[in-house]
């Protein structure tokens, strides 16, 4: 029977590069989101513009200032003159923060007695806005620190484990593995079958000694290949082309695509087997892709996520491998770490394709 | 009988093909299912599972020194409302939460920290490790530390009866959204986001549903016009487009009290500009390829993902690097994203909106324009 | 009554962009239509039939040549063309999630009918297509017939002066065929100009003017009649056959003196060369009686493309003689037993009985919706049934599907290979599914690439081959794996006569080995080939014997020798009598 189920990965495999169009539909995706949603995806604040209202004509307000242009996170500075000034650039966004320097700054601050900066954070933008007040914050209070003289009894030591620079791409390049070879394993395996079956090629194979099993692995294996190709090809890149250092065991992160794509595959097969038209199979793949993005963590931690919605986290394939790829490039996953997560994803991929093939079984009784 | 030969545009003709393309939408369970069960389960996963307000971080706190100070630091990660600590000797009892992600940062007090301290000489130090994987938490971490350090001088210098008032304070004021929750700025952009799968994925399936079904044929063989043609696709999907936004306002008002400060009026004129770029956007892949499923698919990376991705709605655009912000000025939704959050949470603000909108109409005119010019009334070409 | 020419073309020449400038869809065509007749458009699938009907309906531009339509330009005149042409697409162009009622009113907007006119008109149209019952249920669940004529009155509101039917026949039953024509010829004896293309030519013999295409080439124009007065003499029917009749079919086609022939329930119809005598010496030891009969208009097409098939298939040489294991009873190689499906409340298949010998073709014939694919599906274990037995081969198809399916070859009614692989891999890849592997896979997709002469288009995406060849390609993946049975559903829909001859060549050598065939069909030359006939009427089987048997059962003074068209409607209609007289339904 292997033959068999060889035979029909091979015609699979060739109905998906069997035009430059299909290929291109393939790989042109790939591409250009291996270009542009490295640089895109990112919650840094670089070249941030800031409004400042300065009251204090002293030099010490003018220093202060200073440092905040010199400061990389930040661009443009608008120097504006009134309050009214400092909320209209906001409310206009030309300045993602506002900052008013009082007129007793300079005296103060010579004098030793505590003096508050005034930040107006546009609300609308509210995590851009944070991380820049959280890096203003700390040029004010260095610069503060300086001017009084006054030395602190102990300091803060930061150290970024992983990433030590916090560099973005270091982040975005393990998870897109993930994230874009979603895209191609459900399009082999729960589009094509319902392709298929509109075509009317389903009942043709039906009617050969073919059981729906045969037929799902049939499906299932070029899926996975597919999954594991592209996979490989972001890991090759980001390894290569953007520097992302691979700190785990090769042999690691392909067992993990591989448990990935099992289980993508039975949630592929699964859309395929309650679809009946390729219409609905698409909308079937959006709305798991979807939310499936959205709850693995990559957009935003599961710790933030109401219980309901962690849980279903729990369930997100996605979620999983997202963590086995980061901790295998970034954290030098070892065993004891990529156990539990690939079981996760082993045990997401039994239940799917159990399901899946309960459904098709059923279907080709009845 | 009523026949005129030579009419032109008819108004007769574009409502019989408007009545006819509502009730198909009416009668597709999977056209209703996109326009209203999809925005509502979107806004839900993007205004709850996209949270960026850090609530509670958990944070491991290594005590290699057991010293009065450490102790006192303890006591100020204890009583911290921000962290969920969870205290250890070593860091190495911590390594594998902390490289599983269970534990986002850890802070040392080095053995020597009392010692360092009682010195005077300021080389203490306390050590904060975060989890770089994750930068935007990571930043987080280190600030949540820097405030439980400020809170510890305070405690210290409270026992000593000390003031510790920093000479320099910063008082944050939020304008707008002064709870400052990201669900209040999500949610307004996952709108366009919902908007643009109504616009774009639901038309790019319609036109080339009638090429793949052969009634494409029997409609051209009969006088209707291509003005027709294409507005009677475009007005019940922007019918549909409206329900739609009216169904994510009121979910967004009255179920996630996200404050609503603009006015309807112009809610609606942004929400038709945008319509139109994406029903345009939608109903050109769908004349191009005359097949649902690369229509489809072409809708799901021209119009999605751009919406996602490079709308502002997630990431910043003025940190992306300059060929991308390039990019994104070809996305209309980059400009609904801008004019939904001013409308929601600061009003009608001509300064923003005006831009914006012209922008949006611009790219409604484009699209609409070049779908029409790619529309042929024969077979071939 | 408006007389005069409604068409006129003259030396139109059409290729699509993705063609060369040789290979024409159209070749200097010439074409004139009158009004008040139907015209007919025949030809083989690719003759340009279609082609011919987009350009007259203005949804073309053609690359050269004058056409001329209601004295219009289509091309420039479009809009005011398209108010007095109606023009019905080969997939009617119904919108199917929208009413009878909609549909109409929907067309009936476009084309700018309103108020009185209106009504008046969706009465006569309905009270003409008898739809009136069923205005307000949704296009998409009519019957094939039903949707036809639907179409139809769709194309006719706004009464257009002319009216262009893409082969509106097919995929509909003998009997919704039947009152189409009425309806259609009601409509030219008004005055209305029809075009009616179709791949059938006793279709096109019965409009009364006629255009055979063939190739993008018009190689006749004029009546009907004229080609069949031109065969006059060269048609004779071979009866009292003694012996298979299949194989004087093939030994009658083998001689010089024979174009073409075909099975007809007992006996075989020939087609003489011009010139000749009937081949008393050569066959009459086997068909003592063999007399001259009418000449159709098949046959003279035949005659105009140089003659049939020869009733040679390649295949025959390369088939094993089918061998029944022990178990099996070569009396019931296929066997349905009180085989009943439901859906909800409906029974599509009710109690139905049946068995086939070894060697038998076993035709399933019914009007559309009667439930002949239903139980189709349910013998080739496609379909479970709700209770009782489908057998083949001695197995239960509900035990031990896997091992029942090896042992058949299944051949759809629409072409389901894949269109985006080649020949090669399509064969190939049907070999491996069953089972064949190595030397004995290449040996098989070689042998059948040269018996059904594919070799030419190896590499051709299966998608765009001629009708024809996909055909063949299908029966080759059929038959991948020599099964015993083979299952045809509507295996020659749409398709032209020379393509259906050749087609049922290759059927009758497999015959000739053992296979067992079970087919559904509409058409009534590929009922004649058939050994018995089941038909299905109303989810039971109402009549089963071989055709001349039926045909017999309805013979009376009035109809002394039908057509088994004639026997089909007959049996249909006493049915409904018999109902009618025990349960007052009609």
């Amino acid at each position: 029977m292997w033959r068999r189920i060889l035979t029909l990965i091979a015609k699979e495999l060739a109905q998906l590069l069997s035009s430059r169009r299909n290929v291109a539909m393939l790989m042109m995706p790939l591409l250009v989101q291996l270009v542009v949603f490295p640089f895109a995806t990112t919650l840094e604040v670089r070249s941030a513009a800031i409004a400042i209202l300065n009251e204090d004509p002293g030099a010490e307000a003018v220093e202060l200032v200073n440092r905040i242009a010199a400061a990389s996170a930040f661009g443009t500075l608008h120097p504006v003159h009134s309050e009214a000034g400092l909320e209209q650039a906001i409310d206009a966004q030309k300045a993602l923060l506002g900052l008013r320097i009082p007129p007793d700054f300079s005296r103060k601050l010579l004098e030793g007695t505590p003096v508050t900066v005034q930040a107006l954070i546009d609300g609308r933008k509210s995590n851009a806005a944070q991380i820049a007040f959280s890096y203003i914050r700390g040029i004010t209070s260095t610069f503060a620190d300086e001017r009084a003289g006054q030395v602190l009894p102990a300091r803060i030591e930061r150290r970024n484990l992983y990433n030590p620079n916090l560099d973005y791409k270091w982040f975005v390049l393990p998870s897109l593995v993930a994230i874009i070879s979603t895209i191609g394993c459900l399009l082999v395996t729960a589009l094509s079958l319902a392709r298929e079956r509109e075509e009317g090629t389903y009942d043709q194979l039906l009617v050969t000694p073919l059981t729906p099993g045969y037929i799902m692995v049939g499906k299932a294996v070029p899926g996975i290949l597919v999954a594991m190709v592209q996979a490989s090809v972001i890991a090759a890149a980001a390894v290569f082309l953007y520097g992302v250092p691979f700190t785990g065991q090769l042999w690691m992160l392909l067992l993990a695509m591989f448990a990935y794509a099992l289980a993508l595959s039975g949630v592929g097969l699964l859309i395929s087997a309650i679809s009946a038209s390729q219409q609905q199979a698409f909308l079937g793949v959006f709305c798991f892709m979807v939310p499936s993005v959205v709850l693995s963590g990559y957009l935003a931690p599961v710790e933030n996520m109401p219980a309901p919605l962690q849980m279903l986290s729990a369930v997100n394939p996605l979620t999983h491998f997202i963590a086995l790829s980061k901790g295998i490039f970034l954290k030098g996953f070892g065993l004891a770490e990529v156990v539990p997560a690939v079981s996760a994803l082993f045990a997401i991929a039994a239940v799917t394709l159990f399901v899946a093939h309960r459904v098709f079984d059923r279907q080709a009784r009845s | 009988m009523t026949r005129t030969p030579h009419e032109g545009f008819s108004l007769r003709r574009l409502r019989a093909l408007c009545i006819k393309e509502t009730k198909q939408i009416l009668r597709d369970p999977s056209s209703l299912l996109i326009a209203v069960l999809l925005p509502v389960v979107l806004l839900f996963i993007f205004g709850f599972g996209i949270s960026l307000d850090t609530n509670r971080l958990s944070l491991g706190i290594v005590l290699e020194d057991q010293g009065v100070e450490a102790q006192r630091f303890a006591a100020v990660a204890a009583g911290s409302p921000y962290i969920t600590p969870r205290f250890a000797r070593t860091r190495a009892e911590l390594a594998t939460p902390m490289a599983e992600g269970a534990l986002r940062g850890l802070i040392v007090i080095p053995p020597d920290f009392g010692a360092r301290l009682a010195a005077g000489d300021g080389s203490a130090r306390i050590q904060v490790l975060t989890d770089g994987s994750e930068p935007n938490t990571a930043n987080f971490v280190a600030s949540y530390a820097q405030g439980l350090f400020e809170s510890w001088l305070h405690a210290r210098a409270d026992a000593r009866g000390l003031s510790a008032d920093p000479p320099v304070s910063l008082e944050p004021r939020y304008w707008f959204n002064p709870s400052t929750e990201s669900r209040n700025f999500l949610i307004p952009g996952s709108i366009a986001v919902v908007m643009t799968i109504i616009g774009a994925l639901l038309t790019s399936l319609v036109v080339a549903r009638e090429w793949e079904r052969g009634t494409m044929e029997a409609l051209l063989a009969t006088p209707v016009r291509r003005a027709e043609l294409l507005l009677s696709k475009a007005l019940p999907y922007y019918g549909l487009g409206l329900i739609a936004m009216a169904v994510c306002v009121v979910i967004a008002v009255v179920l996630m009290h996200v404050p609503l400060r603009g006015s309807i009026a112009m809610l609606f004129v942004a929400t038709s500009l945008f319509l139109g770029s994406v029903l345009g956007i939608g109903l050109l892949l769908s004349t191009l390829t005359r097949n649902q499923f690369n229509a489809a698919l072409a809708a799901l990376n021209a119009a999605f993902l751009p919406a996602v991705m490079l709308s502002g709605l997630i990431f910043e655009i003025s940190s992306m690097p300059a060929f991308v912000q390039a990019v994104t000025l070809i996305v209309p939704a980059r400009y609904f994203v801008t004019v939904m959050q001013t409308l929601f949470q600061a009003g009608d603000i001509a300064a923003i909106l005006l831009p914006n909108l012209l922008f949006l109409l611009v790219s409604a005119l484009f699209w609409l324009g070049l779908t029409a010019r790619r529309t042929r009334m024969r077979l071939d070409g | 009554m408006a007389a005069g020419l409604a068409v006129s073309i003259r030396g139109l020449t059409h290729h699509y962009a993705g063609q060369g400038a040789e290979e024409h869809a159209l070749d200097d065509v010439a074409l004139s239509v009158d009004r008040g007749v139907i015209t007919g458009l025949a030809g083989p699938d690719g003759a340009g039939k279609t082609t011919l009907m987009r350009l007259m309906a203005g949804l073309l531009k053609p690359v050269s040549g004058e056409i001329e339509v209601l004295g219009l330009d289509p091309l420039h005149a479009a809009s005011e063309l398209h108010l007095r042409v109606g023009y019905m697409p080969q997939k009617f162009g119904l919108y199917e999630d929208l009413t009878v009622m909609e549909n109409l009113v929907l067309y009936a907007d476009l084309r700018g009918v309103t108020g009185a006119a209106r009504q008046a008109q969706f009465e006569r149209l309905l009270d003409f297509t008898d739809l009136h019952r069923f205005t307000g249920r949704l296009a998409g669940k009519l019957s094939g017939g039903m949707k036809q004529k639907l179409g139809l009155a769709c194309t006719l509101v706004g009464q257009p002066e002319l009216l262009l039917l893409d082969e509106p026949g097919v995929g509909v039953d003998p009997i919704s065929r039947r009152e189409l024509w009425r309806m259609v010829q009601a409509l030219a004896a008004d005055g209305m100009a029809v075009v009616w293309a179709t791949a059938y030519l006793e279709e096109a013999e019965r409009c009364d003017a006629l255009c055979l295409m063939n190739a993008g080439r018009v190689i006749f124009a004029g009546a009907p009649g004229e080609q069949i007065a031109r065969m006059r003499g060269r048609s004779v029917l071979a009866c009292d056959i003694r012996g298979n009749r299949r194989h004087f079919l093939r030994r009658a086609l083998g001689l010089p003196g024979v174009i073409d022939g075909v099975i007809q329930g007992d006996a075989v119809r020939l087609v003489l060369a011009e010139g000749q005598a009937p081949p008393v010496a050569e066959l009459g030891e086997d068909a003592p009686r063999i007399v001259p009969v009418e000449p159709r208009l098949e046959d003279a097409f035949i005659d105009l493309v140089g003659g049939g098939p020869d009733g040679r298939s390649a295949l025959a040489g390369t088939l094993a003689e089918v061998a029944l294991p022990d178990h099996v009873d070569p009396e019931a190689v296929i066997r349905a037993h009180d085989l009943t499906r439901r859906f909800g409340d409906f029974v599509a298949t009710d109690h139905v009985s049946f068995s086939v010998r070894r060697g038998e073709i076993f035709g399933l014939l019914g009007p559309n919706g009667a439930g002949k694919s239903t139980t189709f599906r349910m013998m080739c274990g496609l379909l479970a049934p709700t209770s009782g037995e489908a057998q083949v081969m001695g197995i239960d198809l509900k035990h031990s599907a896997p091992e029942a399916r090896q042992n058949l070859g299944y051949m759809a009614q629409k072409f389901s290979l894949y269109g985006n692989l080649g020949v090669e891999r399509n064969l190939r890849f049907f070999a491996g599914i069953y089972g064949l592997s190595g030397r004995s896979r290449d040996r098989k997709v070689a042998q059948m690439l040269e018996s059904f002469e594919l070799d030419r288009y190896r590499r051709t995406q299966a998608g765009e081959l001629p009708l024809g060849f996909k055909q063949r390609l299908s029966l080759a993946c059929a038959l991948m794996h020599e099964p015993p049975l083979l299952f045809l559903d509507e295996p020659t829909s749409g398709v032209d006569p020379v393509t259906r001859r050749e087609f049922w060549s290759h059927i009758n050598a497999l015959v000739d080995r053992g296979v067992t065939v079970m087919v559904t069909t509409h058409f009534m030359d590929e009922a004649e080939y058939c050994d018995r006939i089941g038909l299905v009427y109303r989810g039971r089987l109402i009549a089963v014997g071989p055709p001349d048997d039926l045909k017999r059962q309805v013979a009376d003074a009035a109809l002394p020798d039908p057509t088994f068209e004639d026997a089909f409607i007959r049996l249909i209609e006493r049915d409904d009598a018999a109902r009618a007289a025990a349960g007052g339904v009609p």
